[in-house]
């Protein structure tokens, strides 16, 4: 007999006002819901960058650079060491992990082994074939740097990400040297990606006396004093030919800032050493004065200004041929830091502000059409029970919206698709059962008799089923990115919600209506 | 309504055999319509002021000499859709191949899409798609095996989703809608519709084993005819959302409704044609006891 028990009628209330209670901070703008009163839920759906606009990059750190630096430094120290043993040595240099060397002397394999034990780094391996030795970073060491190289990397990206003034961005690590930064609203982000990519060394060398030119008719660089680039290919000065001495560097710096020279009127990045780098701008403006100090960044001179005086203040400027965006675009950068090694942009997806309008518009039409359409064909069909069918898609879109809010899911496009698809597969839960009531009928059984059999065997037949589907939106979920997660979150959560909205929920409301009517036939 | 499906079973075969080895012939020939998520390489949407003239365009973008490039309308005459080849290693320098383009296009246009994805994640993304489609079909296979205990369910079905797919895949060639990562929902979500169809008539048959005295063949007719009211309705429902979101949901989706409608169709016929029959074929008894 079809029966209903107060506690079944509380748990639908339940979940249906629960249902309402979520979806209701969604009418609301962003700014508005902080200001509703506190027993209201705050939750709302966050638009996708494909509805909102807005751009997502997947960028790849390039840990292997920084990894064959630590194999030069150690070959550095290895060097050191064999020297300092006066012990003779072939084929010293740098792998990829480590460093290779032949010791000429084979009796003095083991004593240079236990001496480089001592001093470097103790979890290197150190092997030998005869008179060669192999020094190896360990499996553990290797994964430390990696992760101290892609940590660091997202520090500095996203304070350049920070300074440039996007506002609300996602900048998190993915996979092991991997990082997704995701700018919501973004309009430039050609100008972002730039600011981003760069690794910006900033280094203060000073420039040779003499120029390429007469370097390079003499057919000889003065030594250690290498070619350098100007970073403005319009300048005068093409090339420079500075000394290799690093004198300071970019890390020192305390704060940069774009401002308008007073006397040239032309944009400058002024900016200022932390005590330590002023002190030591102090000496070389002062041992080098009326020379000319190159500053160069990611290695091409970025300005190469006379010193006129010595400069004890610890701050100075940088007057390059910058236009107003490019001394903003070197401040950001000086203020951020450089990264600890070089970032490849993997992927890029941008959608633009119109775009994402005219995708709500469009979603927003196709799910009001497509829900109409089936509104009224269920209606047409099965009439009353159309009718019930109806209230419980209804219901199901609500409780489908009001998840994602609780969750604060990101709805997508192919998420929006996913609501419109839910809603005719929800349908079919209904469909299931009215079908086998409608046989139940034929077969000769009693109206409630029909119903109370009708849901009985569809609901195996319908949760066998919409577990199948649940594999495939799990499998989506799992495998797929952005977007398709959106798609996999809106089925997944519907085709649960569709469970309750079809089984539960219309079985209440049949059952209510067969109890109250007493209805002789039914049609079907 | 009493259809002798299972006396079709030999046209269906025939049939679906056709559609397979066409399906097939076309993607080894004709192959598929790859987007930059695969392919690699970058893409741009952009809206002009003025209805631009596809030949000039084309001409402005050979110029710039960044390797093969494709124009196209984009459902608007002012809206283009532009794929460029992905002519260098570095992803720095494609932010400038992308630079150039914009430089060349001029202001007057409003970039509604720039995607660009590396070869490397495009190969990557190739792998996980064959992955998430191969993993749900096993798990389905494994699923319905246990459901319904006998194996030759689970085989009926993985057969009949492996037509679904490998038709779908044929429907992208033929058709030469961009496939993408799109198109890799569409075909798992229509492996779970098919799947849906087909549990839901094998849950018939199941039903009728412990009740009916009919032979297998018999019975399986019995089951398909009475879900089949079902099986129309649902799926004039899906179609009926589908249809407002392909003519309704603007042109990003439209290659991924299409591949579902086509998908809708193939389903629920295979789950009449294919995956019951298939049963029988298998070999499967009943046993009471």
């Amino acid at each position: 007999m079809l029966k209903i028990s107060k506690w079944n009628l509380f748990f639908i209330l339940a979940v249906c006002i629960s249902g309402l209670y979520f979806i209701l901070p969604n009418f609301y703008g962003k700014s508005e819901v902080t200001a509703l009163p506190s027993f209201f839920s705050k939750k709302q759906v966050n638009l996708g960058l494909d509805l909102q606009g807005g751009s997502h990059l997947l960028l790849e750190v390039d840990t292997r650079s920084v990894l064959k630096e630590e194999s030069e430094n150690l070959v550095d120290e290895i060097r050191g060491v064999l020297r300092k043993m006066k012990v003779k040595y072939l084929n010293l240099g740098s792998k990829v992990t480590g460093a290779v060397v032949t010791i000429k002397d084979e009796q003095m394999v083991s004593p240079v082994i236990t001496e480089l034990r001592k001093s470097i780094n103790k979890q290197i391996l150190i092997d030998n074939e005869a008179n060669k030795l192999t020094l190896l970073f360990s499996e553990k060491m290797i994964s430390d740097s990696r992760n101290r190289t892609v940590e660091q990397s997202i520090e500095v990206v996203r304070k350049r990400v920070d300074e440039s003034g996007t506002k609300e961005p996602t900048i998190q690590k993915q996979g092991n040297e991997r990082i997704i930064v995701q700018l919501p609203g973004v309009k430039d982000p050609d100008r972002i990606k730039t600011l981003i990519g760069r690794t910006a060394k900033l280094n203060f060398h000073m420039l040779d006396k003499t120029t390429v030119e007469l370097a390079e008719q003499r057919g000889k660089f003065p030594a250690g004093t290498f070619k350098a680039l100007n970073a403005d290919p319009t300048a005068y000065e093409k090339e420079f030919l500075v000394k290799k001495r690093v004198l300071l560097t970019g890390d020192r710096l305390k704060n940069a800032a774009a401002t308008v020279d007073a006397q040239t009127g032309r944009y400058v990045v002024a900016f200022e050493f932390d005590t330590k780098g002023a002190k030591k701008f102090a000496k070389i403006t002062t041992e080098n004065t009326y020379q000319r100090l190159a500053i160069l960044l990611d290695n091409r001179v970025i300005s190469a200004p006379q010193i006129r005086e010595p400069i004890t203040g610890g701050q100075g400027n940088i007057s390059g041929n910058f236009s107003a965006n490019a001394a903003n675009d070197l401040a950001v950068l000086l203020r951020a830091g450089s990264l600890p090694a070089p970032i490849k942009v993997l992927e890029e997806r941008t959608v633009g502000p119109s775009l994402g309008l005219d995708s709500i518009e469009a979603g927003k039409k196709a799910l009001t059409i497509g829900f109409m359409l089936i509104i009224i064909f269920m209606i047409i069909k099965y009439r009353v029970f159309g009718f019930v069918a109806d209230i419980a898609i209804i219901i199901n879109v609500i409780l489908l919206v009001s998840m994602l809010s609780a969750i604060e899911a990101t709805l997508t496009m192919p998420g929006i698709a996913g609501i419109v698809l839910t809603v005719g597969m929800a349908v079919d839960a209904n469909v299931l059962v009215f079908e086998r009531i409608r046989e139940e009928l034929r077969s000769g059984r009693s109206i409630i008799n029909s119903i109370e059999l009708g849901y009985k065997y569809a609901l195996k037949t319908i949760v066998d089923a919409n577990f199948t589907t649940l594999i495939a939106a799990l499998l989506l979920f799992n495998y797929g990115s952005g977007p398709i997660k959106g798609f996999a979150v809106t089925l997944s959560i519907g085709i649960l919600t569709s469970m309750f909205s079809a089984l539960i929920l219309t079985k209440m409301i049949v059952s209510l209506w067969v109890l109250k009517f007493k209805p002789n036939k039914i049609y079907i | 309504m009493n259809i002798n499906f299972y006396k079709y079973r030999v046209f269906a075969f025939i049939f679906s055999i056709g559609v397979l080895l066409f399906s097939t012939i076309l993607f080894t020939y004709k192959s598929l319509n790859l987007g930059i998520d695969f392919k690699g390489g970058i893409m741009i949407e952009a809206k002009f002021d003025e209805t631009p003239i596809i030949s000039e365009l084309r001409q402005k973008i050979e110029n710039l000499n960044i390797g093969n490039s494709e124009i196209q309308e984009f459902g608007d005459p002012q809206i283009i859709l532009f794929k460029l080849e992905d002519s260098s290693k570095d992803g720095l320098e494609n932010s400038s191949v992308i630079e150039k383009f914009k430089e060349t296009i001029g202001d007057k246009v409003d970039y509604r899409r720039v995607e660009f994805v590396g070869p490397k994640v495009g190969n990557e993304l190739k792998i996980i798609a064959i992955k998430a489609i191969l993993f749900s079909l096993v798990a389905m296979f494994i699923y319905i095996w246990f459901r319904f205990s006998g194996w030759q369910f689970g085989l009926g079905a993985l057969v009949a989703l492996f037509h679904d797919v490998i038709s779908t895949i044929g429907f992208f060639s033929i058709t030469q809608i961009e496939f993408n990562l799109a198109s890799i929902a569409a075909i798992l979500t229509i492996a779970g519709y098919s799947i849906n169809d087909t549990v839901v008539v094998f849950d018939r048959i199941r039903e009728n084993l412990i009740k009916s005295e009919l032979e297998f063949s018999s019975l399986l007719n019995k089951s398909i005819n009475q879900t089949l009211s079902r099986t129309f309705m649902t799926s004039i429902t899906t179609l009926l959302a589908l249809v407002a979101l392909f003519i309704f949901g603007g042109e990003v989706i439209k290659g991924f409704v299409s591949a579902m409608i086509w998908g809708v169709l193939i389903g629920t016929y295979s789950s009449i044609f294919i995956a019951s029959p298939l049963i029988v074929l298998f070999g499967y008894k009943y046993n009471k006891n």
